[in-house]
């Protein structure tokens, strides 16, 4: 099985590769890894009509310690983000949750840009970027912008991306020593996540978010707010699926998914590291 | 030096190529003379489940880049085939008329390459008046939405036809003082040799038909590729390269293999053929697919007395050889290990909307472990009993002379309460009892379960012997010939081994040819875990013979008697008893053969009938209770398949049956919408079983030899999942029966367990 | 579109449409068939190869995507006649039986442990995740692995 026919543009630059896609306009994609994209362009259930290639883009591909936050190249590979010793000492809750992405081989070749720009709610970095309260930075034909991850994904596979602007950085709050959990919920080891949970806390602060609860990765504010209140973990994670809209599907129903979501959700912030 | 290589560790003479440049596979096959020019064929499939076919229209694909041709059944003059085991039903390779499953080929592209028939396969356009699917059993049993108009029913083969009763019901039940009814679905699951479906096929000059093709069985495909040629099979010669995996799946020919000369003669080229795996996931055939009402009744000790069994088998949307599995494979061993007085066994096959199904590694054995093993942890759990003990009390006691069952069927040898006893020792049942109490009265969310199976099979039932052909060649090495055809066994390894036992020839010096109609024209392939006993016994016996046959000529050549000629086994040498210092090689012998033929000996060597290898399997499992997420933590299987000839391909063997056990019993199953669209058809939403669910296997060896063959072997090729399967369920379900769960169908999924114990809430 | 790709050290020049797969370009273009497809959906990993030192499934990367790249397949182990350490481990612990998904599992296997170079059996296990076999179970695999470990310590 292989991709409909498609043009290829390899771009030597953010730039180059923003005027390519605008170019084309709906029937161009970047394409960074491809380990989102080609998969369904084999299967036919995507054929763009143009691929810009910005995966030789190096200098979008990096992890800095910026102050108050990490930034991390959107053409960082899974695999540097697992690696990560920055990672590990600020953020390693994503440093975790790349760990779980695909397998080894995904990890070497997918992105976190390409991840978070796919916009999969079943993908796990959506979500663990929102739990950590991260801000994406995109760049268009008419410069920079930020984005919340709160405000960047707007429906299944569909975020608030304009279709030539390209996802370039995303800034991660520090943890400060924050406890952390990332709770991955498959079939097998390489699956997708039937439900998935990152979740951080420090003192009554926290951050939840749920992975394939429904068309859009869910942050689970009235967890948060719970235990803002005081409430105790067992409590507030009775309230996981709360903002939820879970679906059934081959591998689970909507009511299992739920119930998923609160044992997990629980779990991820019982645990002391993860 | 000296002593025997049977049952040795020999590392695999096919190894190096494997590891190093890789199998030819029929898709690598690049530098074939034949298939120099050849074009591509590609399937277009039906989309709907059931439906009538309006129109096909293909005029927008042939005018795509690089397509040749495009046909449907009525271009290509299809005619209706009857199926071998109801007449009734019958079909076109391509489907005319009417359509009945998602993925039923229904229009061929041929094309310069694969991308451009995938391309254009997409542009063909078929109208379709959409009938009501039929998925389920049941269902598809009572309709009178027909998908054979012909056969009148749904149910296209019921074991009453074969003059056996039907089962009477409750009452046969009267006499018990305990009774337990169950519903066990044995689930649908996908083969998935690692290597699908391909072929290619080519017109020789000489007028004949070749056909390189992935299977279990090439000289099984002779008769069916010469009918769809309308050829006579002499003009046939079908070829084997490496074919990576099968179980069963790959042993009858497709219609895609059918049509590929028919396709070649049309368009005046060489055609090369390969299926994604989108495709073979609904066109290669689906194994088990069973539906059980089992009914089991005894005394309050423990003694099973009677048990009744109906197990309707799906066929799928063809009377395919899965038809055949329940009355024929399943039925007759429907008392398992057990001395049980009283049986009853009904088998129904129904035709639905979905693949068609057929053999899959255990094919209708598994079925019957599973229905009566279930059983018995049901009766056990009833009486309050420990699931071991029950099954200790109604064991068959050893024989070594021929037991014949209730329902009729004759076992070899058996000693069912050994092999229970060795799998419980070295799993530590005890041990493992005592922690799963532990766990249990700690209320901890991760229980321990621990399920036991103690099985017999039948191996070998498929053929009653195989041919053999050992020839010497110049330099004194021989090659092998073997209707058999592996396709990942290891018999170039171990029919050399056979081969080296008897001339001494080593095995280095020894290869095999196997698959090719021309150089093997009879062979019964392999399947039914029968190649060591029928082909490699006919190996044995044949190398046998031939050593017979060169002391001969070794008499003639050193002027002796045949009578004192002596193979000294560690030279490879004859001599005449007494004088060793004089000798002659095997090569030297062939040498002077060579003017009358050449040194060699072929025959069909037969068995005494088949064998019936038997074992237990203790798996332990992990549940965390709060979730119903099932962790597989270790497995012991003692499987008994008489003589071992080389522990490291048995214990191989073992270990990949367990694994495909434990992925029916925990985790795969192919699954249909209520339209009967197919919703597992790839590997990302089909959950085949990695090593990361899988524990290592704890193998414990038993060998009771079978008389039916020269080399005392039984099967081993199915063993592992038959054994696995049931424990891996009965395990699961042991981790939540405090809570009241007494079962859980296959596969047992997070979601069902976790269903499971909210039931009990 | 031309591309250039090393690959087991000789560097070919070809051209390709954008759309073949690294796998394709591989199997079809170089001949090197023992790479092989088990799947649609990066799921087998039978397709597994070293794309400048790393495994990666070629059935999901494009051959214009790894052009100016490095890529080792399975014929690129053996140096001179002798099997590379995993190879041997896989023929002396049986870890292949129909041997299709075996170029792929050794190449998995060998970026494993340049990855890990001392990993326990479920760590194995767990880096194994993306690569499917149907014949041993992974057992074998598993064994041939941590030998592969042992041997090269």
């Amino acid at each position: 099985m292989i991709p409909a026919p498609f043009d290829y543009k390899r771009a030597t630059s953010a730039a180059e590769a923003i005027s390519l896609v605008g170019q084309y306009g709906d029937d161009a994609k970047f394409l960074a890894g491809g380990h989102s994209l080609l998969p369904l362009m084999k299967l036919r259930l995507a054929q763009p009509a143009v691929l810009v290639d910005i995966a030789r883009l190096q200098d979008l591909s990096y992890i800095r310690d910026a102050g108050d936050h990490i930034a991390i190249g959107a053409l960082t590979r899974h695999m540097d983000v697992e690696k990560s010793p920055i990672l590990a000492e600020h953020a390693p809750l994503l440093a975790f949750a790349a760990s779980h992405v695909g397998d080894p081989q995904v990890r070497h070749r997918g992105t976190i840009g390409g991840s978070i720009a796919h916009a999969d709610s079943a993908s796990d970095l959506p979500a663990t970027t929102l739990a950590l309260g991260a801000t994406y930075v995109a760049q268009g034909p008419n410069g920079t912008r930020e984005i919340a991850a709160t405000d960047f994904y707007t429906g299944f596979l569909e975020s608030a991306l304009a279709p030539d602007e390209m996802l370039t950085e995303i800034r991660v709050p520090k943890m400060n020593g924050a406890t952390w959990g990332f709770q991955k919920f498959n079939r097998r080891a390489q699956d997708w996540a039937i439900v998935g949970v990152a979740a951080w806390k420090r003192g009554t602060e926290s951050g939840v978010a749920l992975v394939n609860m429904g068309s859009v990765p869910i942050l689970a504010t009235s967890v948060a707010t719970a235990i803002a209140g005081g409430a105790s973990i067992a409590d507030a994670s009775k309230l996981a699926a709360a903002e939820a809209e879970p679906q059934s599907d081959l591998n689970a129903s909507a009511e299992y998914r739920v119930h998923l979501s609160q044992v997990l959700v629980r779990r991820a912030l019982e645990s002391s590291s993860h | 030096m000296g002593g025997s290589i049977l049952g040795n560790r020999v590392l695999r003479k096919e190894d190096p190529k494997f590891l190093t440049t890789g199998g030819v596979y029929v898709d690598d096959m690049l530098d074939e003379p034949l298939l120099r020019g050849a074009v591509h064929v590609t399937y277009v499939r039906s989309s709907v489940a059931h439906g009538l076919i309006n129109s096909i229209d293909v005029s927008d694909a042939l005018s795509m880049p690089g397509v040749i041709a495009a046909f449907t059944g009525e271009d290509l003059g299809l005619e209706q085939i009857p199926s071998p085991y109801n007449p009734m039903a019958t079909r076109t390779l391509l489907a005319t008329g009417k359509v009945r499953y998602v993925g039923e080929p229904v229009a061929v592209i041929v094309s310069e390459t694969r991308e451009q028939g995938e391309d254009a396969a997409e542009a063909v356009i078929v109208d379709y008046d959409v009938l009501d699917a039929l998925v389920d059993l049941e269902e598809a049993m009572a309709s009178t939405n027909l998908i054979y108009d012909a056969c009148g029913s749904n149910v296209v083969f019921d074991s009453m036809v074969l003059g056996l009763p039907d089962n009477t019901g409750d009452a046969y039940f009267a006499d018990c003082e305990v009774v337990v009814k169950g519903r066990y679905i044995n689930q649908r699951v996908a083969p998935c040799p690692l290597e699908v479906r391909g072929a290619a096929a080519a017109w020789g000059t000489d007028g004949r038909l070749v056909e390189w093709l992935s299977t279990q069985h090439a000289q099984g495909a002779v008769a069916p590729i010469a009918a769809a040629n309308g050829i006579d099979p002499s003009q046939v010669h079908v070829k084997t390269p490496d074919v990576g995996g099968g179980f069963g799946a790959k042993i009858g020919a497709y219609p895609e293999e059918l049509l590929l000369g028919v396709i070649a003669k049309r368009v005046g080229k060489p055609v090369r053929w390969r299926e994604t795996r989108s495709e073979s996931m609904v066109g290669l055939g689906h194994g088990r697919a069973q539906l059980q009402y089992v009914t089991i009744g005894g005394t309050r000790q423990g003694k099973v007395t009677h048990y009744q069994l109906w197990a309707i088998q799906d066929s799928g949307a063809w009377v395919d050889m899965g038809t055949i599995l329940a009355p024929f494979m399943t039925r007759p061993m429907s008392s398992g290990v057990y001395a049980i007085p009283n049986i009853e066994c009904r088998t129904t096959s129904v035709v639905t909307n979905t693949t068609p199904t057929v053999a899959y590694r255990g094919a209708g054995r598994p079925e019957a472990t599973a229905a009566i093993e279930r059983a018995m942890d049901m009766f056990a759990a009833e009486l309050g009993m420990d699931a071991a003990e029950v099954r200790r009390m109604n064991l068959i006691p050893k024989f070594l002379e021929p037991h014949t069952t209730v329902v009729g069927q004759t076992y070899d040898v058996g000693d069912y309460e050994t092999s229970l006893d060795k799998a419980l020792e070295a799993a530590d049942y005890k041990g493992w009892r005592a922690k799963q109490q532990a766990a249990r009265a700690s209320g901890a969310a991760v229980q321990i379960g621990i399920g036991i199976s103690v099985y017999v099979e039948i191996t070998g039932g498929v053929g009653n012997g195989e041919s053999a052909k050992v020839e010497i060649q110049d330099n004194g090495h021989a090659l092998v010939y073997t209707g058999t055809s592996p396709h990942g066994q290891g018999h170039a390894t171990s029919w050399a081994m056979l081969t080296s036992e008897q001339t001494g020839i080593p095995v280095e010096d020894i290869e095999l040819v196997w698959g090719d109609t021309d150089l093997v024209p009879i062979g019964t392939g392999t399947m039914g875990s029968r190649s060591l006993q029928q082909g490699g016994n006919a190996v044995f016996a044949v190398s046998g013979e031939l050593v017979n046959k060169a002391k001969a000529v070794a008499a003639r050549l050193l002027e002796a008697s045949e009578a004192d000629i002596v193979l000294d086994k560690d030279t490879a040498a004859f001599h005449v008893a007494g004088t060793p210092a004089v000798s002659k090689t095997w090569a030297d012998l062939a040498l002077a053969e060579k003017q009358a033929g050449g040194l060699a000996h072929s025959d069909v060597i037969g068995v005494a009938g088949a064998t019936f290898p038997f074992g237990a399997h203790v798996a332990i499992v992990e549940v965390d209770t709060e979730t119903g997420k099932v962790r597989h933590i270790a497995h012991t299987a003692c499987d008994d398949a008489g003589k071992v000839l080389n522990p490291m391909l048995l214990e191989g063997q073992i270990h990949g049956g367990v694994a495909q056990g434990a992925a029916q019993a925990l985790m795969e199953e192919v699954r249909y919408d209520l339209d009967g669209n197919p919703i597992t058809s790839n590997l990302a939403d089909y959950a085949f079983i990695s090593a990361a669910e899988l524990p290592s296997v704890t193998v414990v060896h038993m060998e009771t030899p079978t008389p039916v063959n020269l080399i005392g072997a039984k099967g081993i090729g199915e063993s592992g999942t038959i054994g696995a399967t049931p424990a891996l369920q009965s395990a699961v379900i042991d981790a939540v029966a405090h809570f009241g769960v007494r079962h859980i169908d296959m596969p047992t999924t997070a979601e069902k367990v976790w269903a499971a114990i909210q039931s009990t809430r | 579109m031309k591309v250039s790709i090393t690959v087991n050290g000789t560097t070919r020049e070809d051209d390709v449409e954008p759309r073949t797969l690294l796998v394709q370009y591989v199997r079809e273009t170089l001949g090197l068939t023992g790479t092989n497809i088990g799947c649609d959906t990066s799921s087998c990993g039978a397709c597994s190869l070293h794309l400048n030192g790393e495994s990666v499934k070629s059935c999901t990367v494009l051959a214009v995507q790894a052009d100016g790249g490095s890529v080792t397949t399975i014929e690129g182990l053996a140096q001179n006649g002798e099997m590379h350490p995993m190879q041997k481990a896989f023929m002396e612990n049986h870890g292949l039986q129909c041997g299709y998904c075996t170029p792929g599992m050794v190449m998995a296997s060998i970026g494993l442990l340049n990855e890990n170079p001392n990993p326990t059996e479920d760590e194995v296990r767990l880096g194994l995740e993306g690569n499917l076999c149907r014949c041993t179970g992974y057992h074998n695999i598993v064994k041939s692995v941590l030998a592969c470990a042992n041997a090269t310590k």
